[in-house]
């Protein structure tokens, strides 16, 4: 039973395409997984921002959407039958076909990033040897897109906020892409689905073998999700669209459905890099505890997926803005230097496995977290301002 | 068809489906956009401030492609240094533990030797202030 709820999704595709002839079964089978991600993330897209608007609301102490439906929950279908009827609105000045294909553009990538994901046992999409390989390759290509609607819109502000966005996004790639290279290192492929095969089973029995329980997994963890945040613009890293200096950055000159699409595509950005992140780092669709097996593997994909989301989000209602100089220094001089010491604590942790006595693993993990700790401190202190000079309030006592 | 080609396939089905949705969308959203606005379309042909550049309702002033900071193209070129770097680290990343055990001084050495390299680049790109935003 429990392997039958497991593989539904599959045996569902596999009786859909079995009455079709046999030549066309491959690729009626590809579609047929391609629409089923295209629509499964298209609904949770309009979940997801009737979910941020309430946590939002919540967080700032307001009700939130509640209007348009039981509890607002129609709100996203109302949303897009606006944005589906509102004017198109082009600035003359504008180059006319970068401006239509730059959203065009930015869907591709991401809708090719999602595919490469498995989403539970035997579902992956598009099985490839170097997916996360082709994961990052496409998802370079999103700032392709960013420049494009920066650059037709003829808008200062649109300018600075395409600028804004690519040198945010190149500079926090690298931190993102090396804190992927120490999972490789021990997993020893480029497959995404074997990567997550590598983290089945459980340590004592109870523990189960995620990356992110160990220490180079961990730190891997925090600094892939710190660059993730900035590589899909969210708060606090949302220079390109600062909506109180620069009006949106580069969606200035978008209305109606053109800016929906930017909006969708920005959201699907944001699974994609999630998905990785659960992939990598939390063990993909494995369970976490021996006892809770019988629940199906997608439904443990997913329920990740919506963790790290809803962390997204609280994070997004408590950090303030950082400074573009804050920005970029925290990328170069702090992000870059702790992920090519996280791979070298890779390298510490395969090494002290000879160590075989009784408590060898608590003692391998002080030691790599040393390693860490050390040098978080000493560029922590080099990133920081100092203490902030006293101020002397006037009238506010 | 070689197998290695095959396992693409998908990927350009995938690619033709997200062209044509995203596409199919857009103009659909143009052609509504028309036909909900009819009648205010109408009257604007008099009035084409609309399309304008946005500007916090002001006009705009000056070019719409103005001069931007260097800064920027700084950071573009030392993404690409770096970026080169993590496509070696890649392919080293998937052979790491295989040869370590017939191979590992040859491994370990030749990525230590390279990492180094690379850290005196970037200790003088951070000495020549080449990261720093404040000038």
């Amino acid at each position: 039973m429990t392997g039958q709820l497991d593989q539904l999704f599959v045996s569902l595709k596999q009786w859909l395409v079995s009455f079709l002839p046999q030549a066309a079964q491959p690729m009626a089978g590809i579609l047929l997984s391609i629409s089923a991600i295209i629509g499964a993330f298209a609904t949770m897209f309009a979940i997801t921002t009737i979910m941020e608007r309430k946590i939002l609301g919540r967080i700032q102490n307001r009700l939130g959407p509640n209007r348009v439906g039981p509890f607002g929950l129609l709100q996203p279908a109302a949303d897009g039958i606006k944005m589906l009827t509102k004017e198109d609105i082009v600035p003359f000045a504008a180059d006319k076909l970068v401006h239509f294909l730059a959203p065009v553009v930015l869907i591709i990538p991401v809708a090719l990033a999602l595919a490469m994901i498995p989403y539970g046992r035997n579902m992956t999409a598009v099985d490839l040897d170097a997916g996360i390989l082709f994961f990052f390759a496409v998802g370079s290509a999103t700032e392709l897109s960013v420049f494009m609607a920066g650059w037709s819109s003829q808008n200062k502000y649109s300018l600075v906020g395409a600028m804004r966005a690519i040198a945010q996004m190149i500079s926090y790639e690298m931190p993102l892409v090396l804190s992927t290279v120490s999972v490789l290192m021990m997993a020893g492929t480029l497959s995404l689905p074997l990567i997550v095969q590598a983290q089945s089973g459980y340590i004592y029995e109870i523990l189960p073998r995620w990356n992110v329980f160990t220490p180079w997994g961990l730190a891997g963890f925090v600094l892939f999700m710190i660059a993730a945040t900035a590589e899909s613009n969210r708060a606090p890293f949302d220079l390109p669209e600062a909506e109180s200096e620069i009006i949106a950055g580069y969606l200035t000159e978008y209305s109606g459905f053109k800016y929906a699409l930017f909006f969708m595509a920005e959201y699907w950005g944001l699974f994609a890099v999630s998905g990785l992140a659960v992939t990598l780092f939390l063990g993909g669709w494995n369970a976490p505890f021996p006892f809770l097996q019988w629940v199906p593997s997608w439904a443990w994909f997913f329920a990740k997926l919506g963790t790290i989301i809803f962390g997204f989000i609280w994070v997004r209602g408590t950090l303030p803005r950082l400074r573009l100089d804050q920005l970029m220094n925290f990328a170069w001089k702090f992000l870059l230097p702790m992920s090519l010491i996280n791979i070298v604590v890779t390298a510490m942790w395969h090494f002290s496995r000879v160590f075989q006595f009784v408590g060898a693993r608590e003692m391998r993990w002080v030691l790599c977290a040393l390693v860490l700790a050390i040098p978080y401190f000493f560029l922590g202190r080099a990133l920081g301002e100092g203490r902030p000079a006293k101020r002397n309030y006037k009238f506010a006592e | 068809m070689d197998s290695q080609l095959t396992q693409y396939i998908p990927i350009l089905i995938l690619l033709l489906v997200a062209i044509g949705a995203a596409a199919g969308m857009l103009i659909a959203s143009v052609a509504l956009g028309r036909w909900a606005n009819r009648g205010r379309l109408q009257n604007r042909a008099k009035n084409q401030n609309i399309n304008t550049p946005y500007e916090c309702g002001m006009i705009a002033v000056g070019e719409g492609n103005t001069r931007l900071s260097v800064k920027f193209y700084l950071v573009a070129m030392l993404f690409i240094l770096f970026d080169i770097e993590v496509v070696f680290m890649y392919p080293w990343a998937v052979v790491y533990r295989d040869m370590l055990k017939t191979n590992g001084p040859v491994i370990l050495g030749s990525m230590v030797s390279f990492l180094g390299i690379l850290f005196i680049g970037y200790i003088y790109a951070l000495k020549k202030k080449a990261f720093d935003w404040k000038s």
